[in-house]
């Protein structure tokens, strides 16, 4: 239990009678990195802010590495490192003393404040520009400086409010390097509705919807629930839908523009027979690929079904 | 802690022009007053014939200056102060200090010291100008040392009021009249009450607690009257920012 870096137990926050998040709990291990899913207004942002003591939750508590955030917050946030969805930028600072301000009020020691700002500007790619005024630099380069405001003083939990926001391509893949990286030694939170880029860098999603929790599990299980068991088919001379069913295997049949989409009972595997009776009796098949329910649609799945929660652990 | 806040303020002063405009405005407002005073002094004291009516050039140049100079803080205070806090939960950059391992009364009083200091620049200006009077008189540094001590103590109030009203708004320009306006108040509030001296009301006024400094007395009973006024305003602005991570 010694590995856990962040528990929040029973998160409660409401805004006039209005709960924005209720009763979420969930723990993150070291060396993990959480996805934070979750529509717009749904509480992931007021999460955030519970866990890094910007917001004092109604009900329930956070502990930082058993560091609880209401009794200590002073040794609870020097292990937080935290960009939140506005970056808290200084403008009229250049890029070095702004790192530099952030460095000493994280208490980082007076002879490690250079060393610290080389390192976070080296490891955000801001080196060479250091002497610039945060105001002048892109929106981009300003995200930035904010990711390495966050983890200047090293903290064992970085908490990323949609840090990938507003960046081009090239910055969004050295971004999520640099999670990945962080990810490594430390925990990272990580907020997004960008759903591919919890693939990437996730190794825990958590699926928030009107403030409750809708799925806490290992990305396995997403990726899982999203191969799911169909087949995208494609003939030439399309046979007719009784004689697919003939196949073993096979459940289902269904039209889909131009197309047939095969659904197949779980644990079988129909494929090779398909191709067999395709070449048998000359339906032409020119496709066949498993049919992966997107991501968004798992998203959409959970997050608007009216059903009791799904709960699933990760093995 | 409170230092590197404080730092931190020092730094953004000057960061931008602002703050050496607004350092250099003032020191030649006060240095043209200096001048009018030394000036001033040969022609009214050569026209005072009775030993009674002579004073001190300490007092008579130091009047002037110090009179002027609560009365210029009056409203430099309150533009300087305004940005403290609304800027910050303008520009959202509020979370950046609460996440940081810093208490709230360590970034309240942090802020508070970092306008002091700068405010603390202009005082020792005027006291080293006024010092060089020594040159070719005999001046009083004792008058010289009061009136410093009551100008620092009165900006160090006016600055507190200022952090409270700039904790209350997002608007720097609305924290800057609010607190001009109540600086103003309680100002002349002893004027309203000019007839009955012995009113409590006329007792809030900052400006009766400062005028036994610019006579040269401090008294400790004005001390604490300051002292309260800044502890009463800072504690304030540390519940003010409580609220708001209590009510978000």
């Amino acid at each position: 239990m010694d590995n856990l870096t962040v528990e929040a137990i029973e998160l409660t926050r409401l805004y006039g009678g209005r709960a924005a998040v209720s009763d979420v709990s969930f723990s993150l291990a070291k060396g993990q990195v959480l996805g934070f899913l979750g529509p717009n207004g749904a509480g992931k942002s007021t999460t955030m802010k519970m866990l890094t003591g910007n917001l004092a939750p109604s009900a329930g508590s956070v502990k930082i590495c058993g560091i609880d955030m209401m009794e200590n917050p002073k040794e609870a946030k020097a292990l937080i490192g935290y960009l939140p969805e506005m970056r808290p930028l200084y403008k009229e600072f250049t890029v070095d003393e702004y790192l530099t301000i952030a460095a000493r009020l994280h208490k980082v020691p007076g002879k490690h404040i250079k060393k610290a700002v080389e390192s976070a500007k080296a490891r955000c790619g801001l080196t060479h520009m250091s002497k610039r005024l945060i105001e002048n630099l892109s929106n981009g380069y300003q995200q930035r400086v904010g990711i390495a405001q966050a983890i200047i003083h090293n903290p064992m939990v970085v908490i990323l409010d949609e840090p990938t926001v507003g960046l081009d391509p090239i910055q969004i893949r050295d971004i999520r390097a640099l999670i990945k990286e962080i990810g490594q030694e430390h925990s990272v939170i990580v907020s997004t509705h960008i759903l591919p880029e919890v693939e990437m860098v996730c190794d825990h999603v958590q699926i928030i919807d009107k403030g409750k929790l809708v799925f806490n599990g290992g990305i396995d299980v997403l990726k899982r629930q999203r191969v799911g068991n169909k087949l995208m088919l494609g003939f030439r001379n399309p046979p007719t839908e009784a004689a697919l069913l003939q196949i073993s295997g096979v459940a289902e049949v269904e039209q889909v523009d131009g197309m047939m989409r095969v659904r197949f009972a779980e644990g079988s595997t129909p494929h090779e027979a398909i191709v067999e009776a395709s070449v048998k009796q000359g339906w032409g098949l020119y496709q066949i690929a498993p049919d992966q329910t997107s991501l968004e649609d798992v998203f959409v799945q959970l997050t608007y079904q009216e059903a009791a929660p799904v709960e699933e652990k990760a093995a | 802690m409170v230092l590197s806040i404080a730092r931190k303020e020092l730094k953004s002063m000057f960061a931008s022009p602002m703050g050496w405009i607004i350092l250099a405005l003032l020191m030649f407002a006060f240095g043209t007053y200096y001048l009018n005073g030394v000036n001033n002094y040969f022609e009214v004291m050569s026209g005072a014939i009775r030993p009674a009516e002579r004073y001190g050039v300490t007092q008579f140049v130091g009047q002037t200056v110090y009179g002027v100079a609560s009365f210029i803080m009056l409203f430099a205070v309150p533009l300087l102060s305004m940005r403290l806090i609304s800027e910050e939960r303008r520009s959202q950059t509020m979370p950046f200090l609460f996440s940081a391992p810093l208490s709230l009364s360590e970034i309240v009083i942090g802020k508070f010291l970092g306008l002091v200091i700068f405010l603390a620049i202009l005082v020792g200006y005027i006291a080293l100008m006024l010092s060089t009077l020594n040159i070719w008189s005999d001046i009083d540094f004792g008058y010289i040392i009061a009136n410093s001590v009551g100008l620092l103590l009165l900006v160090a109030s006016f600055s507190a009021l200022g952090l409270y009203f700039s904790s209350l708004t997002s608007q720097p320009i609305v924290a800057g009249i609010l607190s001009f306006i109540a600086l103003f108040v309680l100002m002349i509030l002893d004027r309203f009450f000019a007839g009955d001296p012995t009113n409590i009301m006329s007792q809030l006024s900052l400006m009766k607690h400062f005028q036994s400094f610019a006579g040269g007395l401090i008294d400790t009973a004005d001390i604490a009257y300051f002292a309260l006024f800044i502890i009463t305003f800072l504690t304030l602005t540390i519940r003010r920012l409580d609220a708001d991570r209590l009510r978000g």
